[in-house]
């Protein structure tokens, strides 16, 4: 291969010499078919960056308090240096947002496009939940629309009431999400069309469910028969909702029945959002892993063909290592597993596994083992998320290097057992239990809308499915009052194992109870 | 396919609005981190920020998690030396089992960390003010940091007519004329060889339409060569002028305190506060302030800030032994020509009976005909006693440069300076 001259040298960087690595880096990239949104590069200060920061990653966002705390924790970490800001802030947008701190040397400019611009963005228009949770072309609008009705709500109804509101909606939004339903995609200008046309339908949708006098069919009056215990059949028909709802926001927007239909709005915008970012929740490992597979492959494409130099090659590599670095357990930096680390080890582990398979990988992965490794990463970044992609392709050598263990804590026994370690007889079980504590359902307690008591005392119960005996946190106190707040009426939460009650909860608490706070 | 955007430019501060949202959400618990700051801090140290901690509990944003107990197992790198089936003993003292939720049905969520952020000097000044009840044009006036004053700073090329700088502008004027004339000449001087040339030659030879041609040439360049202006916008030069810090006069804050015992620690802490907003005031006006610390229980004693502030005594008042003091150090150290004088003093009232007569005197007499201004707070929920009256006999004689006041709560200290503020708003 020709060794052609360096675009640059040194650390400094000009809009020139950027935009002609982005030439190369897309020319590479295209080689390795990775197909991305149009990439929008945005040239930032550390101040913006750090207001980007704050606002979650979204770069249009509404008021709340909740990301002013956000700023501060950030400005704060960032000053006395526990932080750096460089890395890479990224928005699955199309044309896909990417911020560059200005502050950055030409290797780390260099460096985030790689990641950012060609990583993440092609991570974003393929994996198969981001095709068919968020919709990338509407997203900027949605928050542009969003920003500007929480705005008029703020005019009109007072900054605390629509903070309260907030606050509400925050404390459930991982629950707004239809886990198992593609949702409709959003789009601005529908929404703020036919947004007064809802505002009607749903208060009358409502005050039909709400109305105080059941109205049975008139054929259904003489065929009942008449019940010893329930003489007005009052109880008749059945439970609301008939089956239970794990989209509690999506249930409250439907069926609170006191909230105005503006609040309505305002709990459908932090569902909306809360759908948006339901696929990055579920993605940390696969979408750190791939950015980082290639922004380390197209770095070294670059050096191979000599467009950056050996300073630039060393800078990268320190700064390459230091992100996927995974202190063990017991080190003073271990803060959990590294999704960059982890993620990384197994894409680069995939890519060798087609390449040079070992008599294990070919037991362990026979479809994969000498396959073409490009037509196999593509196939596992579009296809998986992190709970299964770790099922599918975590091998026993990312496992040994890793030196990965599972530990069983249970609180029926005094000690704490070591389950499994990195050797023949553990690879099954680290695996299984790897992909499960990613997995969302398992991350998370399952807590569904059971019934609301639409003929009595209005109170909404929930029910709590109890994984493993694992009970709730003490914040589902502050949780269900939030919740009591959108509803209105008296909310109960019931744990339940194998089938029964273990726990009651209920805000506002019983008169017996409150005596004792 | 991609496209950089330059965004630097653009506005900063996109999270102001969030952060002030936050700061109102918890006004209560920084307000008590700065009312700590306040007593902790001299009061020549209001000018920089603070660090303010929330207990994290306070601030959390509650959702549904999972809480101790239960059975789960956990994936860890980096394991040296355990087997399966080893088993250990639970980190941090073991309990970890139990259904760890309170029974108490507490309301808050969990963790006990701090949230420790940063105020900017604005928003630390800002409620300290709050305390004090200020008005915002004063809180304004306080917190900008210094008067300005137009100083020359070279020469621009914008400016208003009333500054144009003619010398300057003529040389430029001059510049231009020559380098722009100086092809035109050029090709003039050309013009005219060739033309000369062409006449020299033999009439014979001479080509008439070529002498006509070169004619109109020259009277081309000749009409370009004056159409060159004189004075053109491009050459104007202005004077700039340029902000700098306005220089003033020096001042001197002699802060008078009864400590006798009857002043108790919070008595001091509102003392302080008093203090301090005078001590604010006159840095915004003065270059260079000086403070002098007199305390007095029945003798008057020239200290430090933190034994003034800090240290107990005992015994019985005489304030005229404090205002001699002050009087002494004037006429030793302050002479009233070069230094602006204020004087403020705080007191729960007690004087010896006949001391407070020789008080006024003195005030009258010897103080007052050389200060700019004397404040005086009255801690004290009770009733007024001599000390009172004879003060106001002064306050009558001086109205515009004396202010008195009773106070029991911070809030009432502003009324004290409002006559001083609203000459300083006036000037």
């Amino acid at each position: 291969m020709t060794r052609r001259k360096p675009i640059a040298t040194g650390s400094d960087w000009n809009f020139e010499v950027l935009a002609e690595y982005e030439r190369e880096i897309a020319r590479l990239a295209d080689e390795y078919r990775l197909d991305t949104y149009p990439n929008q590069i945005e040239l930032i200060t550390s101040e913006q960056m750090m207001d980007a920061y704050a606002s979650v990653g979204m770069p249009v966002g509404y008021h709340h308090w909740s990301f002013g705390k956000q700023f501060l924790a950030v400005e704060q970490a960032y000053r006395r240096g526990q932080m750096g800001l460089a890395y890479e802030l990224v928005i699955n947008s199309d044309p896909c947002i990417a911020y560059l701190m200005e502050e950055n040397t030409l290797m780390m400019q260099v460096l985030v496009m790689a990641h950012a611009c060609y990583g993440h963005n092609s991570f974003f228009k393929g994996n198969y939940l981001f095709q068919a949770w968020t919709d990338a072309s509407s997203i900027i609008d949605y928050l542009v629309f969003a920003r500007k009705y929480i705005a008029e709500c703020e005019e009109r109804h007072g900054v605390t009431a629509v903070e309260q509101l907030l606050d509400a909606c925050h404390a459930l939004q991982n629950y707004g999400v239809d886990r198992y339903k593609r949702p409709s995609p959003i789009s601005a200008e529908e929404e703020a069309q036919r947004q007064s046309e809802r505002e009607a339908y749903l208060q009358a949708q409502v005050n039909t469910l709400w109305s105080t006098i059941p109205q049975l069919k008139e054929g259904e009056r003489t065929a009942e028969i008449l019940d010893e215990d329930d003489p007005l059949g009052l109880h008749r028909s059945g439970r609301y909702p008939p089956e239970p709802q794990e989209n509690l926001l999506y249930f409250i927007e439907k069926n609170a029945p006191l909230l105005a239909p503006w609040q309505r709005e305002v709990v459908r915008i932090v569902r909306k959002l809360a759908q948006y970012f339901y696929p990055q929740r579920q993605t940390q490992v696969m979408n750190e892993g791939w950015a980082t597979f290639w922004h380390y492959t197209l770095m070294h494409r670059l050096y191979d063909e000599g467009l950056v130099d050996e300073g630039l090659m060393l800078e990268f590599l320190q700064s390459h290592t230091a992100v996927v670095n995974q202190p063990g357990f017991d080190s003073p930096y271990f803060n959990g597993i590294n999704p960059y680390a982890l993620g990384f080890a197994m894409f680069t582990d995939i890519k060798r596994i087609c390449e040079a398979p070992t008599e294990e990988d070919r037991a362990w992965f026979p479809e994969i083992a000498g396959s073409d490794w490009l037509d196999t990463l593509h196939f596992a970044m579009h296809n998986f998320k992190d709970e299964s992609f770790i099922q599918q392709f975590l091998s026993p050598k990312v496992i040994r290097d890793l030196k990965l263990f599972t530990i069983v804590d249970d609180d029926q026994d005094e000690m704490l057992t070591v389950s499994a370690i990195h050797d023949d007889r553990g690879y099954h079980r680290i695996r299984e239990a790897l992909s499960t504590q990613y997995a969302l359902s398992v991350r998370e307690p399952n807590i569904q809308v059971y019934s609301a008591n639409i003929r009595g005392d209005r109170s909404l119960t929930l029910h709590h499915v109890q994984d493993r005996r694992r009970p709730l946190a003490k914040s589902v106190y502050p949780v269900i009052r939030h919740l009591h707040q959108l509803w209105g009426f008296p909310v109960k939460m019931e744990s339940i194992d194998s089938g029964e009650v273990v726990r009651r909860y209920q805000w506002p608490l019983p008169d017996d109870q409150r005596q004792g706070t | 396919m991609s496209y950089f955007i330059d965004r630097r430019p653009n506005a900063k501060h996109k999270s102001a609005v969030n952060r002030q949202r936050f700061l109102d959400r918890y006004r209560t618990h920084i307000k008590r981190s700065v009312e700590e700051a306040v007593n902790r801090r001299s009061i020549t140290d209001m000018e920089r920020g603070e660090k303010v901690s929330i207990p994290a509990r306070d601030i959390s944003e509650p959702v549904f998690q999972h809480g101790q107990g239960g059975k789960r197992s956990i994936v860890s790198p980096g394991n040296k030396e355990f087997t399966e089936g080893d088993r250990l003993r639970r980190p941090g003292g073991g309990g970890g089992g139990g259904g760890g939720n309170g029974e108490g049905a507490s309301n808050q969520g969990e963790g006990m960390d701090e949230f420790a952020f940063s105020l900017t000097r604005e928003e630390f000044l800002d409620f300290v003010f709050d305390g004090l009840e200020l008005p915002h044009l004063e809180r304004k006036q306080l917190k900008d940091l210094e008067e300005v004053r137009p100083v020359r700073a070279g020469i621009s090329r914008d400016g208003v007519p009333s500054r144009i700088n003619i010398v300057r502008s003529m040389r430029e004027a001059h510049a231009r004329r020559i380098a722009m004339r100086a092809p035109i000449r050029r090709a003039l001087r050309e013009a005219q060889e060739a033309l000369e040339a062409e006449e020299r030659k033999d009439p014979v030879l001479r080509n008439p339409s070529r002498i006509a041609e070169l004619k109109a040439e020259v009277e081309r360049l000749e009409k370009r060569l004056e159409a060159v202006p004189f004075i053109d916008t491009y050459d104007l030069r202005y004077n700039n002028l340029s902000n700098q810090p306005l220089p003033s006069n020096k001042a001197v804050m002699f802060c008078i305190m009864d400590v006798s015992g009857s002043m108790t620690q919070s008595h001091k802490d509102i003392a302080k506060r008093f203090f301090l907003l005078l001590y604010l005031f006159l840095e915004r006006n003065y270059e260079k302030v000086e403070l002098v610390f007199v305390r007095h229980h029945t003798a008057a004693k020239e200290v430090d800030e933190e034994e003034f502030f800090y240290s107990r005594e005992t015994g019985g008042t005489i304030v005229s032994s404090a205002l001699t003091l002050v009087d002494e150090i004037i006429t030793d150290r302050y002479p009233p020509g070069q230094w602006n004088l204020y004087v403020a003093q705080a007191s729960d009232g007690d004087n010896w009976d006949d001391d407070s007569t020789t008080c006024r005197q003195l005030l009258i007499d010897s103080l007052m005909p050389r200060l700019q201004y004397y404040t005086y707070v009255e801690i004290t929920p009770h009733a007024h006693q001599a000390l009172w009256e004879e003060y106001e006999t002064v306050a009558d004689r001086f109205p515009s440069r004396f202010a008195m006041r009773q106070i029991v709560e911070g809030g009432d200290i502003y009324p004290v300076f409002r006559e001083l503020f609203r000459r300083r708003a006036e000037a």
